[in-house]
């Protein structure tokens, strides 16, 4: 997704307008970093690997991740991957999400979810506000499974 | 057995309450049934040939006559009034209506059950050995470690959108009768040179139509490990399993295509990290489950009755022969009721037959039942001074068919009677077969002999590891049984050979005929039994038979 139609972006809070005003820089994956501005957003598609951000994280504030298809949960992968190896930035989940699938994007270490306003018309807010008590009813923290490091973020 | 918490107790409700609102978002439309196809699956909801089709997990096999009881309710109120227990230890319902399945789901987490990641790209029911608990040969109860892993993968929030469907067994002794080498994860408990006890990992396994038997990834997993190991290998599939070909999805191949060394160095990657992220909560709740498998109490009464009853009665003999295995305590018995009558439908029960089970466990097996991969009932603890009445009792309901193990035990599938991938019936065939065996009267002679049935390359009836096995397919509109020899799921796994050119539907028994007749005039001694004989003589005579019109029967 480019910056074009401004997307909705979906908080435990419910719906906002998006508060980046910034640009998204898409990412290849090139091992030359030096264009990239401080506090820069970096686009990554969800094929990307999560160790060769690694060198970028104390100079970006926000990393989007694409979903291209709400079938494909590579993306959920990558956060919780991110996340593991030390990313405290924003990290956002852009893309073909279902409010179903907030909860596994709130635990996989994501923010916030980003969705076009076709998509949040069909799935209105109450339906993402159904399932935004994430916290609860998660076997995984049960288990004592717990990202290393959390969101400077917080996502409130 | 593991009872629900609080916690359990009410994820399960809120799962049920979820599903209720997916189900009228969908009739609402704000759902496409593209986008609640997903969600549907991963509450066991299919959609089949005919109708709807709920498939209930019974995690690793194991249910009370309480839970029995509420299964047969549901067959009555709301289905047909029978449930077909399949060789994932799941039972299925072939007839809900979609309004009713909420409800339905409502009714099964009354008696803490559910029908969660039944279906769907996510990871499935963990099956176990039926006989966890209760089997002489056993070095650990696998189902505490099942639990454990039911509950890691239930809702996991990365791995509800795999590539694929994923398969993990859990095996607690040195005879695998889990099949642990066929499922994308097995895992067998064993113990190290020092006694201390972990676990063997093989991945990749899988039937389907690119058969694999999976490679072990770590021969000794400390026991502690086993989540974030897990994990990692789920995380790497997630990342690198291909999602451009649906028949190239599944792990087997991600494995065949990278390697097992790059893809364990992978897998060992993450796993440092993984290992760091899991806090010991886990252990610590593996305790508590392993408290609630407890052996039962077990009662010390004499065997008396059942010596007589073997003197006395042919028919006892011939059940205590087929239908009991040796149990931990010498005292009692592991018996096994045959959801295979011959000329029955494989697997399936009645709500009746439901209720004559759960009667049986309540009154003598210690409240305790178990679904068997091979789609029969177990009564796991049952005292030998009460094996005779247990029989009688069987017997009555027409529940006491002495075959199992034997050539009429058959696996099948559901098939073209019931599902919309397959390509061809297996329930009749299977029919026919023990029909057919049981004209010949020499089942018991034949001796041990897996007989598989699938009705599609999906491999839903295991044919690749049957002794014997079929594959039911499509040729030219026609239905035609391809012939598979010396499968075999346990730890001596092997993949069935294919014999050459399939059988016509009319021709499939006589084919299995001339194999059993076959196998007769060639084994040693009655002590060999068909695997074993075909192992020593191969394929030849067996073609030999199967094609008697071509000196030598082309491969095709």
């Amino acid at each position: 997704m480019g910056r074009g139609s401004p997307g909705i972006l979906v908080r435990d809070s419910g719906f906002q307008d998006d508060d980046w005003r910034g640009e998204f820089i898409r990412w290849g994956g090139e091992d030359d970093h030096s264009a990239l501005p401080d506090g820069a957003a970096l686009e990554v598609e969800n094929t990307a690997r999560a160790e060769n951000v690694v060198p970028l994280f104390e100079r970006i504030a926000l990393i989007r991740v694409a979903f291209p298809s709400h079938l494909d949960g590579r993306g959920f992968s990558l956060a919780r991957h991110l996340r593991l190896l030390g990313y405290g930035g924003r990290l956002r989940a852009a893309g073909r999400i279902l409010a179903d699938q907030y909860a596994m994007a709130r635990r996989s270490g994501f923010d916030e979810v980003e969705i076009d306003p076709a998509l949040a018309e069909r799935q209105p807010e109450e339906h993402w506000l159904f399932r935004a008590n994430w916290r609860t009813h998660d076997y995984q923290e049960r288990l004592g499974r717990r990202p290393r490091s959390s969101s400077r973020a917080g996502g409130k | 057995m593991y009872r629900y918490d609080g916690f359990d107790r009410e994820f399960v409700r809120n799962r049920v309450a979820q599903f209720r609102r997916q189900v009228e978002r969908r009739i609402d439309g704000s759902l496409t049934e593209e986008e609640f196809k997903p969600l549907r699956l991963m509450n066991g909801l299919y959609l089949q040939l005919h109708a709807y089709m709920l498939r209930v997990a019974i995690p690793y096999g194991t249910l009370d006559s309480r839970q029995m009881r509420q299964l047969a309710r549901i067959a009555e109120r709301w289905d047909k009034g029978y449930g077909h227990f399949t060789t994932r230890q799941n039972v299925q319902f072939n007839w809900p209506r979609l309004k009713d399945v909420p409800d339905i789901l409502d009714a099964l987490a009354d008696v803490e059950m559910h029908a969660i990641q039944t279906s769907g790209n996510c990871v499935r029911n963990v099956t176990a050995d039926h006989f966890a608990g209760a089997a002489a040969d056993e070095i650990a109860d696998p189902r505490p470690t099942a639990e454990l892993l039911r509950q890691w993968s239930t809702d996991h929030p990365e791995f509800a959108f795999l590539p694929r469907k994923f398969k993990i067994a859990v095996s607690g002794s040195p005879v695998d009768r889990a099949v642990t080498r066929a499922h994308d994860i097995g895992i067998r408990i064993v113990s190290s040179g020092a006694g201390e006890i972990g676990y063997e990992v093989s991945v990749g396994g899988g039937l389907g139509r690119t058969p694999v038997i999976g490679t072990v990834i770590r021969d000794f997993l400390p026991g502690a490990d086993l989540l974030p190991y897990v994990e990692s290998i789920l995380q790497v599939y997630n990342a690198i399993g291909r999602r451009d070909n649906k028949f190239k999805a599944r792990i087997k191949i991600t494995v065949g295509e990278h390697g097992i060394e790059t893809f364990r160095q992978r897998v060992e990657d993450r796993f440092r990290l993984q290992r760091e992220a899991f806090g010991g909560a886990d252990q610590a709740l593996l305790r508590e489950i392993r408290a609630m498998f407890a052996p039962p109490a077990y009662i010390e009464a004499p065997t008396g009755a059942f010596d007589a009853a073997l003197a006395r009665d042919p028919v006892f003999r011939s059940f205590v022969d087929t239908n009991l295995h040796p149990h931990r305590n010498p005292d009692y018995a592991i018996v096994t009721v045959s959801l295979k009558a011959h000329g029955a439908t494989p697997g399936d029960a009645t709500a009746e037959q439901m209720r004559v089970i759960a009667d049986l466990a309540e009154r003598y097996g210690h409240d305790e039942i178990r679904i068997s991969h091979e789609q029969n009932c177990i009564l796991p603890h049952v005292h030998r001074g009460d094996v005779p009445a247990v029989h009688a009792a069987l017997r009555k309901a027409g529940l006491a068919t002495a075959n199992v193990g034997l050539a009429s035990d058959i696996i099948a599938c559901p098939g073209m009677d019931y599902c919309n991938l397959a390509t061809a019936r297996s329930i009749p065939i299977a029919q026919g077969i023990a029909t057919r065996v049981k004209e010949r009267g020499d089942e018991r002679l034949v001796g041990d002999l897996k007989i598989k049935i699938s009705g599609c390359i999906n491999a839903c009836g295991h044919h690749h590891v049957g002794h014997i096995g079929i594959l039911g397919l499509d040729r030219a509109g026609a239905e035609n049984y391809q012939i598979t020899l010396g499968g075999d799921g346990t730890e001596t796994a092997a993949l069935g050979e294919r014999t050459g050119p399939g059988f016509s539907s009319d021709d499939v028994v006589p084919a299995i005929d001339r194999l059993i007749d076959t196998y007769l005039e060639l084994r040693s001694d009655a002590d060999e039994a068909f695997l074993a004989t075909y192992r020593r003589v191969g394929m030849q005579p067996f073609k030999t038979a199967l094609y008697p019109d071509t000196a030598s029967a082309a491969g095709g």
